[in-house]
């Protein structure tokens, strides 16, 4: 399982990576895209959408079935990544590389509640 | 525990995902569902269908005993080895069932029915069989061999076996030794489904992987029979659903005098719903219980999915009467309403787009 140590995690099976910038990139883990199957469509956030911690957000959509994505912390959405609309097999490709939305985090510290790598092993692992 | 079939091992070796279908465990997919569906829409494919039951029918009744049971009319099947698709009703109409019945006399046939119906489907058979025997055969595995090189593969994978079914037209099947060869499938491409012997499952499914079939699963199976237009028990129809509604009226005898069982509830009535197929104009995935809106009122998608052949979303879907094919409709998913087209299935057929 491809779970990189650099990354902070959802039980919901997002990825949130914080850049020098102040914001954080969303994506759905390995594990997750694995699980879906054959993504075939993204419905992302508008940007400038305002989101709470757990608030649903976007729309991972497989051939089986459709997954809610949850926005792992609080802040306002700055972009989503229209590159992964377009191609949403990319996710399956490579799931930390094909972001799905950036976040200007209310608090970044908000990130210290998430899971580290080896504590959302644990959860992909019991799944 | 869920049940396996005699092919389970073979799916574990060859990295199936598992998951429990009608209290089986059976392959999802392989790997990618997308690649094993172009794989049976371009060359050929195989899936382990052995989760549906086959039952043989055998005694001087039975030719009558299918005459009460099933919708259709089993007295189209004149040559042995010709297949017939039909509904298997309850009283009040709804299907119990759908299955394929092979003819080889009129005191044997072999009935082909779902792996999640199997169980009521031979206690309701047998407590109208009379004196007709009526034998499960889990003793066999069922393999279907789909694509447009399916047959070509089968041949070659099995000695013999293109002298014995070179002939057969679609519909048909014929014996080879003591397995079963028809030219049937769930696909809308050519091919086979093989019923064959348990003791030499494996060693098929082997000759075949070596002639260049390549497995496919549950997920590839039913992108291609929606894309074929072809009904699912238990989603698009089931015992509150009348064929006629659930666009399985071609099946239905109604014309003949024979009597048959749930024909006094379907004769002289005009359904009020009918299935229609869909098309997703905007982005997104139609979906089983979406709702759909219509001039002449609500209806609702009983199958929908990706459609990779068309790379876009495709839908069966129950329909008010009057709405017609060329009709613009939309569709409830999640908090939009998304425009869709009405047209008439199959979507794919023979690796050719129909809509």
């Amino acid at each position: 399982m491809n779970i990189p140590a650099d990354l902070k995690y959802a039980k919901s099976h997002e990825w949130a990576r914080l850049a020098d910038d102040g914001l954080v990139t969303i994506g759905i883990t390995d594990h997750a895209q694995e699980a879906l199957g054959d993504i075939v469509f993204l419905e992302l956030p508008a940007v400038g959408r305002k989101v709470k911690a757990g608030e649903e957000c976007a729309v991972v959509e497989s051939v089986k079935a459709a997954s809610d994505i949850y926005a792992p912390i609080a802040g306002e959405v700055v972009a989503a990544n229209q590159a992964a609309a377009d191609a949403p097999e990319s996710v399956n490709q490579d799931a930390y590389a094909a972001w799905l939305f950036k976040l200007k985090p209310d608090n970044a510290a908000d990130l210290d509640g998430l899971l580290d790598a080896a504590a959302y092993a644990k959860v992909a692992a019991e799944e | 525990m869920a049940k396996q079939t005699l092919l389970y091992a073979t799916h574990v070796r060859l990295g199936g995902k598992l998951v429990d279908f009608a209290g089986w465990d059976m392959p999802l997919h392989y790997g990618s569902q997308v690649e094993e569906h172009h794989q049976v829409r371009r060359d050929a494919g195989m899936f382990d269908v052995s989760h549906m039951l086959c039952l043989d029918l055998e005694g001087a009744g039975a030719h009558d005993l299918l005459h009460k049971l099933i919708a259709n009319n089993v007295d189209k099947l004149t040559v042995p080895g010709r297949a017939l698709y039909s509904c298997m009703l309850n009283p009040q109409g709804g299907v119990i069932d759908d299955l394929i019945v092979y003819f080889f006399r009129t005191d044997f046939y072999r009935v082909v029915v779902n792996a999640g119906t199997a169980d009521k489907d031979l206690a309701w058979i047998r407590q109208h069989a009379g004196s007709v025997a009526v034998k499960p055969r889990r003793d066999l595995a069922m393999i279907a061999v789909q694509g447009p090189n399916a047959r070509a593969k089968a041949w070659a994978a099995l000695p013999g076996s293109e002298a014995a079914s070179a002939e057969l037209k679609p519909f048909h099947a014929a014996w080879f030794g003591d397995a079963l060869i028809a030219r049937t499938g769930y696909t809308g491409e050519d091919g086979f489904e093989l019923m064959i012997p348990a003791e030499r499952a494996e060693a098929t499914w082997n000759a075949l992987l070596d002639a260049g079939v390549k497995p496919a699963g549950l997920g590839a199976r039913d992108t291609l029979r929606l894309e074929a237009g072809m009904p699912l028990y238990g989603q698009d129809m089931d015992e509150q659903t009348s064929p006629l509604a659930a666009g399985l009226g071609w099946t239905v005898d109604l014309a003949a005098p024979r009597d048959f069982i749930g024909k006094s509830v379907l004769a002289g009535r005009r359904p009020e719903k009918q299935t229609l197929g869909l098309l997703l104009e905007d982005r997104g995935v139609l979906r089983a219980h979406q709702k759909v809106f219509a001039a002449q009122g609500e209806g609702e998608i009983t199958s929908g999915t990706f459609s990779p052949t068309m790379n876009r979303s495709i839908a069966l879907a129950r329909l008010p009467a009057g709405v017609a094919v060329g009709d613009a409709v939309e569709v409830e998913i999640r908090d939009k309403r998304l425009k869709a087209t009405v047209v008439k299935p199959p979507f794919v057929r023979n690796g050719k787009v129909l809509v």
